[in-house]
């Protein structure tokens, strides 16, 4: 393997980034490494680590922020928040385990990098939504920042948003400092056993649409329930529904009750309570109900009411199973093993119901020879690319992991 | 307010006004669709930051997107300057036009495409009102979110083109976090569609750099926003202080505490007086400064944060402590604080500050805003978005003076670079403009410019849109 290059502070980033585009010489980017295999394989002699940019920089509980250097690990900010009863309220999700790693080796930097947001998108927002600012070295090994330590800020071009999602393809982040809020005093979960996607889907949006705060809904095919290892939680061959209130413990009795009237044509309500609702969602989290799974695992986000029929075309012609997140916004999809990873049954979907796909799990080999992330509209295209050289004009950073070109 | 530099119009330009204008006429052929009379111009010659006025050549307001797109291919050609318009209530000079420019309003496209209850989803023409939007899901029992208190005149275009918040954004967010796509005509009148009913978007987060660009990259036609199911209730609460320092403490304790009201609301004593004589909302008059702070839920709910709450406020010894009792008193308190800039603008002319801290500094800097409106013998209120640290100083002066009106210039530039060294910025929701375009470079460095100057480039690259704000004007030699 090639060397790793592992800059200890921003100056010594600044040094090597320029230093590679002088020589043109492109470097794969890592944070913690647990999303390596996510995305085209970036064949490039160098790479360049976040890991030694670590430690929280900033943290004032009372004004809901904290900051830390890119390559500080996730675990490791979690477990300062938790001190005050603090969390990252997106609950970023951990790829690591479905692709064979240890889960907890991401790094902050990458969760705004890969802006892989949690089961509480709809209610909270994505990553995106809690990144107030970064410092960041671009492809010319410059310097520069966005955004700030305040809550609020218009100042100028988002560029903050503009790094979200860019997977380390427009710059190397060395900090980020980001919204942080209070962790909910309860937690729990309202249950529907054997609902079809369809009528899932529906009780979802009914429950999204009431207004009793729900922080997540989930459906899960049968066999990802029971992948959960959740004791009580999979009956055989039926799918469960998940319906998570969170608040103070003395309203969740109001609202659960009502939300229960408010389904109840949907069936026989069953619940998790406080610990196994935490069970239930951190599972979530590092997409359990894949555990076992070998076959590829494709990440479709689509308008919520498009999504039963969106999984029923596919499952038409693909042996899958599903679960679905963000009231059936987003979908994550297992598909058996093949040559192309179910991409042309995966697109041709997408190109039906719309939204997007990215294949998340599959061996190099597949992820080299297709699309990955969905391809865009040529004028989008266009953009992208522009924006691509705005920052890394000699294409040193990840070249080619998102898309060939950029 | 004068001293900031206007580039000089381009003669051959404004030579051939007539040519343009008739071209326009033919692009948009419509009765009233292209203004170009005197009397007509001058209600595009400013905006909200009325000490600066700029005659256009021309207003137009195309009636579809495929009209945009034709004007915009005409004046890329021609290298016209172009600058968009929403309703004009922008702070900060945002749409403000250049004598050698022309006006393109959004103003006649404002129908509601689509409405999606079971995505929670909007689809819009980027002309309709903010309120008009939450209007009409309003039956619904959903309304749209970012809150201005412009909101009856300001557009949708203008929300999304300077990233407008309010004051119920603490709990639900700023425009970039509710919308989740556009339709947007490039200056070359490429049309592009970004995002949709989706929760996210392939690719760059293009969405997420297009809000907030103030008119710099394209014009934007349509929208997709997230709209929300209302809670079952909500009610507001009043708490007077003897100081200003208790009352900013006790913001802080709320929201160190755990508790995220929807709201939390600070006038000073000068605005509270203005404010009540205008909306009669029984605001306490004997108090150095007011908070609302505004909860929701079902009744029980309410009425067990708002004893939180009070507990919490209580160790910063409140003098007045008044939860309202009836919806008409709700309506009332809140009309007091939406109408607070136009009542004070009934008394004096007012100059507008956005600035940001971090919600620990608060009380010592406004301590400090007063010292430095003392120096500069001007009169400051405060009105503002206090959960989030977004103040609002309004500096009162006489717009005939012409030494008062450089003072308070001067003074507003003091208080915003206060607020960049305490660790905030220079504006949370109204925009950079043309008025904090020179204030730049005191939060950013010449790289942090360049590199959003380079983004500029790539959606514009001659600067034909919105020219002159944003970045210092000698910035752009960078190239
Ligand atoms: C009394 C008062 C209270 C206010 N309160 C608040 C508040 O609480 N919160 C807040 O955030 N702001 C507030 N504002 C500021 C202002 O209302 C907002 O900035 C608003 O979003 C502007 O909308 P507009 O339709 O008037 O836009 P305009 O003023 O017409 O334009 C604003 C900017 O948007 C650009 N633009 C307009 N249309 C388009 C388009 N179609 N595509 C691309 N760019 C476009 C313009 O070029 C300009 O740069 C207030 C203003 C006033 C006068």
């Amino acid at each position: 393997m090639s060397d790793v290059i592992c800059p200890g502070d921003e100056d010594e980033l600044s040094a090597a980034l320029a230093q590679a585009a002088s020589e043109k010489r492109p470097l794969e980017i890592i944070g913690g490494g647990s999303k390596r295999d996510v995305g085209r394989p970036v064949q490039t002699a160098g790479r360049l680590s976040t890991e030694k940019l670590t430690g929280v920089t900033l943290y004032e509980p009372n004004e809901l922020v904290i900051g830390a250097m890119a390559g500080t690990p996730l675990r490791e900010i979690e477990k300062a928040l938790a001190k005050n009863k603090q969390h990252l309220a997106f609950e970023p999700i951990d790829l690591g385990p479905l692709l064979g790693e240890r889960p907890g080796q991401g790094s902050i930097g990458a969760v705004f990098a890969t802006n892989l947001s949690g089961s509480r998108r709809i209610q909270v927002g994505g990553a995106r939504d809690h990144l107030l600012g970064v410092r960041a070295v671009n492809g010319l090994g410059e310097l520069f920042k966005s955004g700030g330590r305040v809550m609020k800020n218009v100042t100028g071009v988002d560029l903050c948003r503009g790094l979200s999602g860019s997977w380390g393809t427009l710059a190397v982040m060395s900090e980020v400092t980001m919204k942080v809020l209070p962790c909910p005093e309860a937690t729990r979960t309202l249950l529907l056993r054997g609902l079809t996607d369809e009528v899932a889907v529906g009780a979802m949006c009914a429950a999204m649409g009431s207004p009793f705060e729900l922080s997540a809904t989930a459906h899960l095919h049968a066999s990802c329930a029971a992948a959960m290892g959740m004791e009580g939680l999979a009956r055989k061959g039926q799918t469960v529904t998940a319906l998570r209130l969170e608040n103070f413990a003395s309203f969740l009795d109001y609202r659960a009750g009502r939300l229960g009237e408010k389904l109840s044509a949907f069936g026989k309500i069953a619940e998790l309570d406080d610990e196994q609702s935490k069970d239930f969602w951190n599972a979530m989290r590092v997409l359990k109900f894949f555990d076992g799974g070998e076959g590829a695992v494709w990440r479709i986000s689509v308008g919520p009411n498009k999504g039963a029929k969106l999984v029923a075309a596919l499952s038409a012609h693909l042996d899958c199973r599903a679960v679905y997140d963000w009231s059936g916004g987003l979908i994550w999809v297992e598909v058996a093993p093949s040559r192309d990873a179910g991409a042309t049954e995966v697109r041709r979907s997408i190109a039906e119901f719309g939204g997007h796909a990215t294949l998340i799990r599959a061996d190099a080999p597949v992820r080299a020879g297709l699309e990955v992330f969905q391809a865009l509209d040529p004028a989008v295209a266009t953009l992208t690319k522009r924006i691509k050289d705005s920052f890394d004009p000699a294409g040193i950073l990840n070249p080619g992991r998102m898309y060939s070109d950029i | 307010m004068s001293s900031l530099a206007i580039p000089e119009p381009d003669a051959q330009i404004l030579d051939r006004r007539d040519e343009i204008v008739r071209e326009l006429r033919r692009i948009v052929p419509q009765r009233d669709c292209v203004v170009a009379d005197e009397d007509g111009r001058r209600a595009f010659e400013t905006d909200a930051l009325t000490a600066y006025r700029q005659m256009p050549l021309a207003a137009v307001l195309p009636t579809t997107t495929e009209q945009i797109s034709e004007v915009l291919k005409y004046c890329h050609r021609n290298k016209i300057k172009v600058v968009a318009r929403g309703a004009g209530t922008s702070l900060c000079g945002g749409a403000m036009p250049l004598q050698d420019s022309i006006v393109v309003g959004v103003s006649k496209m404002n129908r509601v495409l689509d409405v999606s209850y079971e995505n929670r989803t909007a689809r819009l023409q980027t002309g309709i009102t903010n309120l008009g939007i939450s209007t009409h899901v309003t039956p619904d029992g959903f309304f749209y979110a970012p809150d201005p208190s412009s909101q009856l005149a300001c557009t949708l275009a203008g929300n999304l083109a300077m990233n407008s918040g309010g004051a119920h954004c603490l709990k639900y967010g700023v425009t970039t976090n509710n919308v989740l796509g556009v339709k947007m005509v490039l200056m070359d009148g490429t049309i592009i569609e970004i995002g949709g009913e989706e929760l996210d978007s392939p690719g760059y987060d293009l969405l997420g750099l297009i809000v907030g660009s103030e008119g710099q990259f394209g014009i934007i036609t349509e929208a997709t926003v997230r709209i929300l199911r209302a809670a079952e209730g909500a009610r507001p609460m009043l708490m007077g202080f003897d100081s200003v320092a208790s009352a900013g403490d006790c913001v802080a304790g709320i929201i160190g505490s755990g508790i995220i009201p929807v709201a939390i609301e600070f006038m000073d004593k000068p605005a509270v007086r203005v404010c009540e004589e205008f909306a009669k909302a029984g605001y306490p008059l004997d108090v150095e400064a007011l908070l609302i702070v505004e909860v929701e839920g079902s009744e029980e709910e309410i009425e067990n944060l708002l004893a939180r709450v009070t507990r919490i406020a209580k160790k910063f010894k409140p003098s007045v402590i008044r939860i309202s009792q009836s919806p008409e008193e709700s309506a009332a308190i809140w009309l007091g604080r939406k109408s607070a800039f136009g009542a004070i603008g009934r008394i004096s002319d007012y100059y507008c500050m956005d600035g940001v801290i971090p919600l620990g500094r608060l009380a010592e800097v406004l301590v400090e805003i007063s010292k430095i409106c003392d120096r500069y013998g001007l009169q400051v209120s405060n009105i503002f978005h206090a959960g989030d640290g977004n103040l609002h100083p309004l500096i009162l002066y006489n717009a005939n003076d012409p030494v008062q009106v450089e003072k308070a210039e001067e003074c507003g530039a003091e208080v915003l670079k206060l607020c960049v060294e305490v660790g905030g910025c220079l504006t949370g929701e109204h925009g950079v403009g043309i008025e904090k375009r020179d204030l730049m470079p005191f939060q950013y460095t010449q790289t942090d410019l360049i590199q959003q100057m380079r983004i500029k480039d790539v959606f514009d690259p001659d600067w034909l849109l919105n020219p002159a704000k944003v970045f210092p004007l000698e910035a752009r030699t960078y190239q």
